[in-house]
């Protein structure tokens, strides 16, 4: 209720603007609405990308062909990745609740840019579009994993130039979602609102902010060399033409590596805000935290070479990558460390968000720990290409901004629907996706190991056992997700009533009525405390 | 709902954003220097001879060019600030001219080489060597990118000269004529690195 | 910038201040073509130095002398000299950044 009229403001999900329905949406530039545009593209592609996994898995349930042809395979891990990672993890939580929540904790009425925020759903969709449709015209899906390694890429007949394009025009979104975020916490903090008494969300999406605005140019220009070596012979990755292939390997990982922590930031700053509230407790070492998070981002654009130790780069190169990746960690673990001191001796309040982040954590430090081993040079002989690679990046990305994402799903659930979510169900649903998560990635680790390689159709034999368990695990997890995703639809028919602040948050969303009107605070805030301050 | 309407505009947010952008913009080129530069190394005697290859008449009177550009359109802000509509249109059109000419040497510069069949994927240009397929590739590709950004940029120009023929950008409201400054300054910044690269090397 | 507005000045605004540490600041047009002509003589200097053999050097003092342009044309035409600092700090990170990736990259060229 509006305190000076006493007007009770409508939510902005019942605001009546210029346009009507599907309009209202698609025109808007409520920075609440574009983060649900986000919210029902990245889940629907996300169901894409799980349902290719789901096959993908199925056909390795046993050696030789089970239900696909070798290049079916192949297609089909290369879009599982594009999708996955350009259309799912990357945008996946700023897009969505930073778009969200960032401007309402901040203690502002909008982003900075509000139709720009517009255009990057544009963008999004179109990108998206261009990716899907490489799979249906041309001479044949992409084949080349969504790497896109030349000089495969540029030789093969696979239909490249959508895909490469769509994948440029989904950096251009990530580009200006980056810029707009930035601009909006330099110029929109509410009064009082110093850079250090900023929550952690924020900061992280901050620090994701610059990986995004500093490195996606690079694979933007990588991209449209691609597609000047496809269309014009430029030469530039062409062995015969005096190119080096290597060198497209240096400008693609020198993105997509600082665009894993484009995925991992804002996870961690949301596990930080789950944490604390369910711990009813200060975060433990605020500072720290923030210096982590922007020494992550910095750190981690000097590491890439680590996805090239096999590659035939110098002995100069493999160590100096080594150690950089070895120091990168160690930032993370800082915040592991303060996790685990924020829950001690805090007043713990079991609830499902609380229950994802305790499993983020889990499966976190276990992604973290296998890439200290894929860090180590003699290790990463053995492991490169291997499945023990796929178990890493599946446990610390999946696992990782995967669960932070069903975790801030249900964590701000009340405040963006103003109902609460059935808690059993959740919890059931939770529960049947981490054993799932558990059993389909850990044997890879394993399999790995002992030699299994990845992005392979076939597989000898002895491997087979361990392929039945994971592609069992799939299935667990996926019926998991089912009930997860179920869950939060059909509570939304619920005729629960979520209050502004059902947990005992501390940050300013929890403020604001659930749903939140449009322009977020009747009056702008004037910050005078701290954002965690529990007494 | 608050019935006073709030007039909001932070210009010092608009120009933040701008230069953002530029950041963007410096990374998305850089990537081709780190490709310039490593193949530079690898084939610098092949990249020393084709250098002389380029007219280097015609590359300084281009640099000269974009210079003089950047300092008509940063003088049209002066006069904006000044409230001299009719100057600031005057640097404002000569900025444009300036970099059409720009382009317009470029094509004649282009069409000499594409007399001669030398352009990425030909024929002619894989008989010379490896380093001279590189050399052009990235001439190519570099210049053709700059000039794409030159045609961005003379279109944001174009929009921003009709804004102030409108009155919509005045003395009191100017920050989009400081952008569209600082994005042709960028574009003249490429070509102040991108001329001795490939025309000095020599 | 970080100043906090008492709840009853913003509450009666109805137009927000607008945020410019430079709003009357003007450059003299003369300013301008004193640096255009320091510009054009660095570039028929560079022009000049390069036409004399002098191996690696020439493209050193090539970058060099185009990054003297640089900074002149981002310090007076770009007004990074009259913008706050974050400005300035921002865009010799951004170049350092791209500095210590090409030099990296190198650590695999020059040693295989």
């Amino acid at each position: 209720m509006n305190t000076k009229t006493g007007i009770v403001e409508p939510s902005f999900l019942e605001h009546k603007g210029k346009y009507k329905g599907l309009f209202s949406w698609i025109f808007s530039t409520d920075h609440k609405r574009i983060a649900l545009l986000y919210l029902f593209s990245i889940l629907t592609f996300f169901a894409v990308g799980a349902t290719l996994g789901l096959l993908m898995k199925f056909e390795l349930i046993a050696p030789g062909k089970t239900i696909m042809t070798p290049q079916a395979y192949n297609a089909f891990f290369t879009l599982h990745g594009i999708v996955m990672i350009f259309a799912v993890v990357i945008p996946g939580l700023p897009a969505v609740f930073g778009n969200f929540m960032l401007p309402i904790m901040i203690g502002a009425k909008d982003v900075a840019f509000p139709r720009i925020n517009l255009l990057s759903w544009y963008l999004y969709v179109t990108g998206v579009s261009l990716v899907l449709i490489s799979q249906f015209t041309g001479q044949g899906p992409p084949d080349t994993g969504w790497t896109f390694y030349a000089p495969y890429s540029f030789r093969t007949t696979g239909n490249m130039l959508p895909a490469v394009f769509g994948a440029f025009v989904l950096g251009f979104s990530s580009i200006l979602t980056g810029l707009n975020f930035l601009v909006t916490m330099h110029r929109m903090r509410a009064p009082g609102m110093t850079w250090l008494k900023m929550p952690l969300f924020p900061w992280t999406l901050y620090a994701t902010g610059w990986v995004q605005l500093l490195a996606t140019p690079i694979i933007g220009i990588t991209l449209l060399m691609i597609v000047a070596e496809r269309t014009l012979h430029i030469g530039f990755f062409d062995p015969t033409l005096g190119g080096d292939p290597l060198l497209y390997q240096h400008l693609f990982w020198t993105y997509s590596h600082p665009a894993v922590y484009i995925m991992i930031l804002p996870a961690m700053g949301a596990i930080s805000e789950i944490i604390t509230t369910f711990s009813h407790k200060t975060i433990f070492g605020y500072k720290f935290m923030v210096v982590s998070a922007m020494a992550i981002a910095f750190v981690g654009y000097f590491v890439w070479g680590h996805h090239m130790f096999t590659s035939g780069m110098s002995g100069t190169a493999l160590y100096t990558f080594s150690l950089l990746t070895f120091l990168v960690a160690i930032p993370s673990a800082i915040k592991v460390f303060n996790w685990i001191s924020t829950m001690h001796q805090g007043s713990l309040d079991l609830q499902t968000p609380f229950y994802w982040a305790i499993a983020f954590i889990f499966v976190f430090m276990i992604g973290g720990f296998s890439g200290l081993i894929l860090g180590s040079l003699a290790a990463n002989v053995h492991l490169h290409n291997t499945h023990f690679v796929v178990a890493h990046f599946h446990f610390i990305v999946f696992g990782g901004t995967g669960f932070a994402f069903f975790g801030a799903m249900h964590y701000w659930y009340p405040k963006i629907t103003g109902k609460m979510y059935d808690t059993r169900w959740a919890n059931i649903g939770l529960v049947l996706f981490f054993i799932g998560f558990i059993t389909l990635y850990g044997p890879m680790f394993y399999l790995g190991f002992k030699g299994m390689p990845r992005r392979y159709y076939d597989y000898d034999e002895v491997f087979h056992a361990g392929n039945i368990i994971s592609t069992m695990g799939s299935w667990v997890l996926y019926s998991g997700l089912a009930i997860i995703i179920i869950n939060l639809f059909a509570s939304l028919k619920s005729r629960s009533k979520a209050p502004s602040d059902p947990w005992g948050g501390k940050t300013l969303e929890w403020t604001v009525p659930s749903p939140p009107p449009v322009e977020n605070f009747d009056e702008i805030p004037v910050v005078t405390k701290g954002p965690y301050d529990y007494k | 709902m608050n019935t006073t309407p709030e007039i909001h505009r932070d210009d010092l947010a608009s120009k933040t954003g701008m230069w953002f952008f530029l950041f963007t913009e410096m990374l998305l080129f850089g990537g081709l220097f780190i490709v310039y530069s490593i193949y530079r190394f690898r084939n610098a005697e092949a990249f020393h001879l084709a250098a002389h290859e380029l007219n280097v008449a015609i590359g300084t009177i281009n640099t000269i060019i974009l210079l003089v550009s950047s300092t008509t359109i940063a003088m049209s802000i002066t006069a904006i600030q000044k409230k001299n509509k009719k100057l600031a249109l005057i640097f404002l059109g000569t900025t444009i001219l300036l970099g059409l000419a720009f382009l317009v040497n470029k094509y004649f510069e282009w069409g000499e080489h594409l007399k001669e069949h030398i352009y990425p994927g030909s024929a002619v240009l894989a008989l010379r060597g490896q380093g001279d397929v590189l050399f052009y590739g990235l001439y190519f590709f570099m210049t053709g990118l700059h000039a794409l950004h030159i045609i961005i940029g003379l279109v944001f120009i174009g929009v921003i000269t009709a804004m102030i023929y409108r009155d919509k950008i005045t003395s009191d409201n100017f920050v989009l004529l400081e952008n569209s400054g600082l994005y042709w300054h960028l574009v003249d910044l490429i070509w102040i690195f991108l001329f001795p690269l490939f025309y000095l090397i020599t | 910038m970080d100043l906090p507005l008492p709840p009853v000045l913003s509450h009666y605004l109805n137009l927000t201040i607008i945020m410019e540490n430079e709003k009357n600041h003007i450059i003299p047009y003369r300013t301008f073509l004193y640096v255009l002509a320091l510009l054009i003589t660095l570039t028929l200097t560079s022009v000049a130095i390069t036409q004399i053999y002098l191996g690696t050097l020439t493209v050193v003092l090539a970058l060099v002398i185009a990054a003297v342009k640089s900074s002149f044309v981002l310090r007076i035409f770009m007004h990074l000299k009259f913008e706050q600092k974050m400005f300035s700090i921002a865009v010799i990170a951004v170049v350092l950044i791209l500095c210590v990736v090409i030099i990296i990259t190198f650590l695999d060229y020059l040693y295989r």
